[in-house]
């Protein structure tokens, strides 16, 4: 069992929430991982990803080779995109349909929509409004996360476990928005697409 | 203690100090070396135990502290990025005449590819230079098991261990298997009264006991203690693989490498080894993240037979990180890249965040000094504010290392520049400014300083800054003129004001220092967010 996913996203959106959530989900199941972060000068709204390997065997390199990664999961859908080198045959994209748009060249909404069309293994959900729904925008990364259940091989049970650990200290209220989110997304991606 | 800790490799290096008994950590800020310190400041332990743990003012302060612990016989972790090992060089090169009495680990985090830094050094030169031991982890657990192992290590030699790791291990998380804790050491002091006092007649004696070392030193890698030979049927090729490099080889080898393979994470190199290397196989690849130190080791100046290949070579990349893919061409293995890049994925660059005073203080100084075209030049410095280079901006003229924005526009005022002003932020002002400060006082150069004060080391995720609260008081106390020190308010509606203080200031012909002051956003919320 192995799965390489690539997180990305802009600085500050929140993919590193993802990251520590799956990587204490599969850790708890006696899984090996490494996950590779972005700290420094790009956090400061420039682009950013985690590398996300998991397996029940020994991990060597923290990065993903070009060509293998199973899933990107994006918060954005130009960060999404970026990616795409990195994925599989068998790979597919999940991603926000919602631009963040803070250089003056970004592509045209049309252009970038026709280059995410023409991919064809995909999941692409405004995981904005479902966190709004959900109960606030700052959780969009958990819905995100939840749209992801169905190819991440993970027990359920183990990825809410883990939002449970790593939300705790922000209170009860936090933790039910957070696990409200995730089930959100779940829910979504279940119902329109069967991987 | 079984049970497995999720840890970047940073704060595998601070778990398995705070396991080691140490009394203290020193160091300060920077990528991707911040997470070490910062962990261990959040342990209960390090709280409980009263482990030193508050930032330093630069890397010369960080390491000359951890020596004097040393001195006292207690173990000190030190850290920096590499650059930061340049402004520690003088007590680094001297700390290995000295030797220590209580362990002392010097952490130097590499930064190939420059994700956020100015040069690519390699710091295994460092610690050849000061020939003391290097630790090279290819894991998160081996910098666990590196740092523990260093600090018995330096304690027996008497020499401080240098433990070397880069960008993409230090910011990588993965299982970590803890091991038994030590107690700190108690107060002890040297045997030998010379032993810390480097006048030249103890410091030949101490050399020649470091020069002695060398053969201990090297004893230990033949050992292969963090060396490991893994012979292969295939002898075409051998591999000597250092630290991270290891995993890039054995990602394309899953099944197992068919060459013999030496991954290298303890130096002195060891011998043996590569000289069983080079005798039994076609070409030797050598795998090394920054510089090819290694390869021209191996391969000597002239390289002759061309045996020894790499990045000094050809066959790697000479610059940058090295990955799966770049291992995989260059042992000619094919990478299946299925999908190109779209053409509309545009470059997303870190930009200053908005609502920041750094925006505000540029968009002050771009109106001010508009009227003077190539008769000013402004000199960045090191810190978020270095982003002002980019446009919208396109505020700044140089940026060459910490301090240098002070004391290069000093050297551009001495070369006939009309308007030389310097932008730095405080941290890295006290960090290296106050010496170059001292220096235009000195000679009242013409030159206009910049203090953008955010009360924060922000880049590296808003770090206390102990000049906070002291920068007039020092500049004063440096012999700047009191009413040359502006202070100000950077905010849209300050704009105006601002505009005219940096023209007055300008047009005053010796050392200004106009301070404009606003809170980091992102510190300011975290410390909203923490009292919540």
């Amino acid at each position: 069992m192995k799965i390489d996913i690539i997180l990305a996203g802009v600085g500050g959106q929140g993919i590193l929430s993802i990251a520590a959530v799956i990587g204490e989900a599969a850790l708890s199941q006696g899984l090996f991982m490494k996950q590779s972060e972005v700290h420094g000068m790009s956090q400061r709204g420039g682009d950013v990803q985690s590398n996300l390997r998991i397996s029940d065997r020994v991990i060597y390199s923290d990065l993903i080779p070009a060509g293998k990664a199973d899933l990107v999961l994006a918060l954005e859908p130009m960060e999404a995109l970026r990616y795409l080198p990195y994925l599989s045959a068998e790979g597919w994209l999940v991603s926000n349909s919602v631009p963040y748009v803070n250089i003056p060249n970004y592509p045209e909404e049309d252009k970038l929509k026709e280059s995410i069309a023409r991919f064809q293994r995909k999941v692409i959900l405004d995981v904005d409004s479902i966190a709004r729904e959900a109960g606030s925008v700052r959780a969009a990364n958990m819905v995100l996360l939840g749209a992801a259940c169905p190819f991440l091989r993970l027990d359920y049970s183990g990825l809410q476990q883990a939002v449970r650990r790593i939300f705790e200290r922000k209170g009860e209220a936090v933790v039910e928005l957070n696990l409200n989110a995730l089930s959100m997304g779940k829910a979504l991606a279940e119902q329109e697409f069967k991987p | 203690m079984n049970s497995k800790l999720l840890l970047l490799a940073d704060e595998a290096v601070a778990q398995a100090a705070l396991d080691a008994g140490i009394s203290g950590v020193y160091a300060y800020p920077g990528t991707p070396s911040t997470e070490i310190t910062e962990y261990i400041q959040s342990s209960d332990k390090a709280q409980r135990e009263n482990i030193h743990r508050n930032w330093s003012a630069n890397e010369k302060t960080a390491m000359e502290a951890a020596m004097g612990m040393a001195f006292a016989g207690k173990r000190a972790l030190v850290c920096m990025k590499h650059v930061g090992v340049n402004v520690a060089a003088d007590p680094l090169m001297n700390s290995s005449i000295s030797g220590v009495v209580g362990g002392l680990v010097f952490v130097a985090a590499d930064d190939p590819s420059m994700h956020s830094s100015q040069n690519e050094q390699d710091s295994r030169f460092y610690g050849r230079f000061a020939m003391i031991p290097v630790l090279e982890p290819s894991s998160q657990q081996e910098a666990y098991d590196m740092t523990y192992y260093g600090f018995e290590l330096s304690e027996k030699l008497g020499f401080p261990v240098m433990l070397r790791i880069t960008t993409r291990l230090a910011h990588s998380r993965s299982g970590v298997v803890r091991r038994e804790e030590r107690a700190q050491n108690k107060l002890r002091f040297s045997d030998d009264p010379r032993q810390f006092v480097l006048l030249p007649v103890n410091a030949r004696q101490r050399y020649k006991k470091l020069l002695a070392a060398q053969q201990d030193m090297q004893a230990l890698s033949e050992a292969l203690s963090f060396n490991a030979f893994s012979p292969g049927k295939d002898l075409s090729k051998g591999v000597v693989a250092c630290g991270i490099a290891y995993n890039y080889l054995m990602e394309n080898f899953p099944e197992g490498c068919p060459f013999p393979v030496l991954k290298v994470g303890q130096y002195p190199l060891p011998k043996t080894a590569i000289a069983h290397l080079l005798e039994n196989c076609g070409e030797v690849v050598v795998l090394e993240e920054g510089s090819p130190l290694v390869e021209e080791m191996i391969a000597g100046l002239l390289n002759q037979g061309s045996k020894v290949t790499g990045r000094l070579s050809g066959l790697l990349p000479r610059d940058g990180e090295l990955n799966p893919d770049i291992v995989a061409a260059a042992f000619g293995l094919k990478t299946t890249k299925l999908f190109e890049k779209p053409e509309v994925v545009m470059p997303r660059p870190p930009a200053l965040c908005q609502g920041c005073g750094h925006r505000d203080m540029y968009d002050a100084l771009n109106a001010a000094i508009a009227e003077y075209g190539e008769r000013v030049k402004v000199f960045g410095d090191i810190g978020c504010y270095t982003l002002g280079y980019l446009p919208p901006f396109k505020a700044l003229h140089a940026c060459l290392d910490m301090g240098a924005s002070i004391t290069m526009a000093k050297g551009a005022a001495d070369a006939g520049l009309e308007y030389a002003v310097a932008v730095i932020g405080d941290s890295t002002f006290t960090h290296s400014g106050m010496t170059s400060l001292l220096d235009a006082v000195y000679e009242n150069s013409p030159i206009t300083v910049i203090i953008s004060d955010n009360e924060v080391a922000a880049m590296t995720g808003g770090q206390d800054s102990p000049g906070t609260g002291r920068l007039e008081a020092i500049c004063a106390g440096l012999g700047v003129e009191p009413e040359h020190i502006r202070s100000l308010v950077p905010l849209k509606k300050n704009h105006d004001e601002m505009v005219q203080v940096i023209k007055e200031e300008m047009n005053y012909r010796g050392v200004s220092v106009i301070i404009p002051r606003r809170a980091c956003i992102h510190a300011l919320n975290r410390k909203k967010n923490s009292k919540q």
